[in-house]
């Protein structure tokens, strides 16, 4: 029986059934990982822990949660006990860690199989999974061409149905970019929904950890297991955790959902328009109502993210040293020399051009032009979010301004063309809030996304829309061919 | 030329907290290298810090007791820059908005009062250790002390010379060691500062150019470097140069200050609010428990000493000076009646011994319950205070208790009047030369009978007992 392609509830009633052990089900996955070693998806595998975890969740007669069994892939920047984590990058390609993230722990604890670390951007900084230092990782929609980023890895291995649903992290996009771009479903949750404890940072008051998946559904499910809060991370919110799976089916007649004015949309490829325009006519024909809405700093967004995120980079990638752990340049003369070597050799052109914009705009002199001035249009930002949920319920937009694009086309003369990949994305990071994207048809036969952002800790709310919408589309049920990588 | 010194002090006090500002790990001192360490202070990746609460309550009680305003929310920054035994690359530190803001704190030097201004003092973590010595070709790090939690009390420059500042650093000791604030330890580094120091010419109004000299743990270095600072800074001015802005390092062994390398301050430390963590606040009621168990400090002592134990306020002054001498006093009033006494050893002997070998009363051999035993034994008549000396050096030394030596060394005072004058009889009758010149009129001699008995006795003789009995037979 194949497993490829299954959800985690379709899987869950296999196991129930007793149609496949789990310990088939782990094998399967792991033969998929083989047979699709060219997507490039994985960083590091974790065949025996899984095997073994397979047999004994067989042995256990108890029924277990409903992840229990599931094999899943985690994003290689939650640090997984034993099993080497890299970040995708040189300076941590050896770094093997001591302790398991919350949220890796909490999906592992409840039954789950983590049968790999997925590839992803460096330290997450990218939307195309080429700044990876073990090599980009293939759409599975189309050969040679990105997956999105930085959770192209797990997006790609979702995709091509090798795992029913895998971590990622957001932190400006990086899981509804690339969930788009290979056509499944991407929730980033509030800040602070999940705990941060484990989860290597690139920008601290950014960073979100959430799913990848085929379905909303899938994603509650996961939300279920991964909330809640962490005395590990104080910025973990101390807020009761609902059943996810309890309002997904609530009809949405009456929903008020935002379109955003300051997003033009006219500016956009014609098809992605086209698929924007009918995505909403199908939101009204079940029953929900679209307002325009203004949001008069959101086109601040990428800018003020590029001094906020880099930032906070430069300082919380500092402790990449080469003293302790990771990479460690030889024939040093002195300290000074051993960072500058161990730095020069470990990171990549974008993460060190990310640690210089943050070294710059934190510097004398500096800060209160970029760093302080950011922090104030992002309160701006969040006003204004604020202000739209006492009129709209979820606002929608496009995910991504474009589909997934060839290797190499994009951002190599001029990195702020990548930037751009973010527009959409960027500001609910800004401003905390929770968004989910969903796959809703393709162009020039690449898959597109659909955004919908929430209020503050209403994944409820958006997970419930993006179910209803899944229940009545098969937009989500598409599936690449793979024809070329098998 | 007459020229006068300013000086401003900050001071580092490591905070006795049990476990580090922002992990769970062990502050305890003296642990083999990195052992006190975990996850989050050796800045691994993807940790994060929590708040140890108790750290801020010691901070808070700073506050309170030197008058200063608390900010009851608190919010950290970073502080960047590179070192190896900086394990995140950034010092978890307070910039804008520290936790107590102003107050003052008042020294005695010279015979005069005099009140310091406190401009601030912050919350921070410590950074771990660099070891140079101890391994060829390599340097060595110790992340023990990394996250240990730190309150830098930053004075105003009000500082006028280096006893002044000497006599700050004392009430400073007094004062967070009275707090429970911390252990005060300067040898282990709970306490330290360092020292801004300027000259300008007397009755000048703007301020000279100041050096900082680093981490001076001691009172006397204290002194020392202040006091070559200021002589090295009238020397520039006067032969017409000037002082340059910088950081400089006491050498206590060449008694001198020279410059840091450049590397190690020239740094722009690109401080931004830390993202890691909410801020903390500290509510109505958490304040308000923090002063209701306010401690006592050494002036309430004082009076209370006077009253309860019926002291002098000389020694009732003394003995509350230090937290450590007045704990240790108190314990072992509860064991004893004769408060008078008992504060006498501690004045006298006990000091002299703790000055003698420079250790604190806790790091004797010394307990409250032993000493008060020793007092008992003497009050009672069991020894003389005489034998009382020679027990108390042999408790300093093997740490038994006055009643083991006692019984060992059979030290029990001799107060049997029948025993005493069977010895007394022996004397006479061995010594007729001087019995017969001490009743011609040379009563000096007394004593020489004195000493015979307690030759005899090895010390051990009631000299009371051997006076009366002495006297009556000499008489016949």
């Amino acid at each position: 029986m194949t497993i490829q392609f299954k959800s985690i509830t379709e899987l869950r009633m296999l196991l129930d059934q007793k149609s496949i052990s789990t310990s088939e089900l782990t094998q399967e996955s792991l033969k998929l990982v083989k047979k699709y070693k060219e997507l490039n998806c994985f960083v590091t595998m974790n065949e025996d822990v899984s095997s073994k975890k397979a047999n004994v969740i067989d042995q256990n007669k108890k029924t277990g949660s409903m992840l229990s069994g599931i094999p899943l892939a985690q994003k290689d920047l939650f640090c997984t006990e034993g099993l080497r984590t890299t970040c995708s990058s040189k300076i941590l390609s050896n770094f093997i860690p001591p302790y398991t993230a919350t949220a890796v722990k909490k999906l592992e604890d409840a039954g789950s199989i983590t049968i790999g670390k997925t590839n992803m951007d460096e330290f997450a900084m990218g939307s195309s999974n080429e700044t990876s230092y073990f090599g980009n990782v293939h759409n599975p929609w189309k050969k040679g061409y990105v997956p999105g980023g930085s959770s192209g890895g797990s997006a790609a291995a979702v995709a091509a149905g090798i795992v029913p649903a895998a971590t990622g992290t957001d932190t400006g996009g990086s899981i509804r970019q690339p969930a788009a771009h290979c056509g499944i479903t991407g929730l980033k949750p509030t800040y602070g929904r999940i705990s941060r404890w484990g989860m290597i940072a690139f920008a601290s008051s950014l960073d979100q950890a959430g799913s990848l998946a085929r379905t909303a559904e899938d994603c509650a499910i996961l939300l279920n297991t991964m909330s809640g809060h962490d005395l590990k991370d104080t910025t973990s919110l101390d807020v009761a955790v609902p059943n996810f799976l309890e309002n997904l089916n609530n009809p949405i007649k009456g929903l008020k959902i935002g379109i955003i004015k300051e997003f033009n949309l006219s500016d956009l490829e014609s098809e992605i328009q086209s698929r924007f325009q009918d995505s909403k006519k199908l939101y009204e024909k079940l029953g929900a109502e679209f307002v325009e809405i203004s949001l008069p700093n959101i086109s601040a967004s990428v800018p003020t993210y590029y001094s906020i995120a880099p930032a906070e980079c430069s300082s919380n990638l500092s402790r990449f040293d080469g003293v302790r752990f990771g990479h460690r340049a030889e024939n040093t003369e002195d300290l000074n020399d051993l960072y500058i070597k161990s730095r020069s050799e470990g990171f990549g052109d974008e993460v060190k051009r990310r640690i210089l914009i943050g070294t710059y705009a934190l510097s004398a002199g500096y800060y209160d032009a970029y760093y302080k001035k950011a922090q104030q249009v992002r309160r701006l930002i969040k006003n204004d979010f604020d202000h739209a949920f006492k009129s709209v319920d979820l606002l929608m937009t496009p995910t991504s301004p474009n589909t997934a694009f060839a290797f190499g086309s994009k951002g190599t003369q001029n990195p702020v063309e990548l930037y751009l990949e973010d527009l959409f994305t960027i500001s609910s990071n800004l401003a905390g809030l929770p968004a989910i994207s969903v796959p809703h048809g393709k162009v020039n036969s690449l898959p597109v996304g659909l955004q919908l952002i929430g209020n503050f800790l209403r994944e409820d709310q958006l997970l419930n829309a993006a179910h209803i919408f899944q229940e009545n589309s098969d937009f989500h049920l598409a599936k690449p061919t793979m024809e070329d990588f098998s | 030329m007459s020229w006068e010194t300013v000086i401003g002090l900050e001071t580092h006090v490591q905070l006795s907290t049990k476990t580090k500002l922002f992990s769970r790990a062990s502050t305890a001192f003296g642990k083999s290298p990195n052992t006190n360490v975990n996850l989050v202070d050796c800045g691994l990746p993807g940790v994060l810090p929590s708040v140890n609460k108790e750290a801020f309550y010691k901070a808070i009680r700073f506050g309170m007791a030197v008058g200063a305003q608390i900010n009851q929310t608190s919010i950290f920054d970073r502080k960047n820059y590179f070192y190896a035994d900086l394990p995140k690359g950034y010092q978890i530190t307070q910039m804008d908005l520290p936790i107590v803001l102003g107050g003052s704190i008042e020294i005695t030097s010279d015979n005069s009062v005099k009140t310091i201004n406190i401009t601030r003092a912050h919350l921070e973590e410590d950074a771990g250790k660099s070891i140079h010595d101890q391994f060829d070709g390599y340097s060595a790090i110790d992340l023990n002390r990394a996250g240990t939690p730190l309150l830098e009390i930053v004075s105003e420059p009000e500082i006028s010379n280096a006893k002044e500042a000497v006599a700050y650093m004392k009430a400073m000791h007094q004062l967070v060691t009275y707090l429970d604030v911390s252990d005060g330890n300067m040898a282990q580094g709970s306490l330290r500062c360092d020292a801004n120091v300027s000259i300008r010419k007397k009755g000048a109004s703007k301020l000279g150019t100041r050096a900082e000299i680093k981490n001076i743990n001691s009172f006397k270095f204290i002194e020392k470097a202040i006091n070559y600072e200021v002589k090295r800074q009238i020397k520039i001015l006067e032969s017409g140069e000037k002082v340059v802005q910088e950081t400089r390092l006491y050498d206590s062994a060449k008694d001198e200050t020279r410059p840091m390398r450049s590397k190690e301050f020239a740094n722009d430390y690109r401080y931004f609010p830390e993202p890691d963590l909410l801020p903390v606040v500290i509510s109505d009621q958490e304040m308000k428990e923090i002063k209701d168990n306010f401690p006592e400090l050494p002036k309430d002592k004082e009076v209370r000493y006077e009253k309860d134990f019926k002291l002098s306020s000389y020694d009732s002054k003394i003995l509350a000076s230090s937290k450590s001498m007045a704990d240790f006093f108190e314990d072992a009033a509860e064991k004893t009646k004769n408060f008078s006494l008992l504060a006498n050893w501690m004045i006298g002997e006990i000091s002299a011994f703790l000055n003698k070998d420079v250790i604190e009363i806790h790091e004797s051999q010394l307990t409250p319950n032993n000493i008060a035993m020793l007092i008992n034994r003497i009050d009672d008549h069991t020894i003389s205070g005489k034998i009382g000396k020679s027990i108390f050096e042999e408790m300093c030394s093997t740490g038994e208790s006055p009643d083991q030596i006692i019984e060992s060394q059979g030290l029990r005072q001799l107060s049997d009047d029948g025993e005493i004058e069977k010895l007394i009889n022996s004397v006479i009758k061995d010594n007729s030369k001087q019995v017969a010149a001490y009743l011609d009129g040379k009563e000096k001699l007394f004593g020489f009978f004195v000493g015979q008995v307690m030759k005899l006795t090895e010390g051990k003789a009631n000299p009371k007992t051997v006076n009366k009995i002495l006297k009556e037979k000499l008489k016949k």
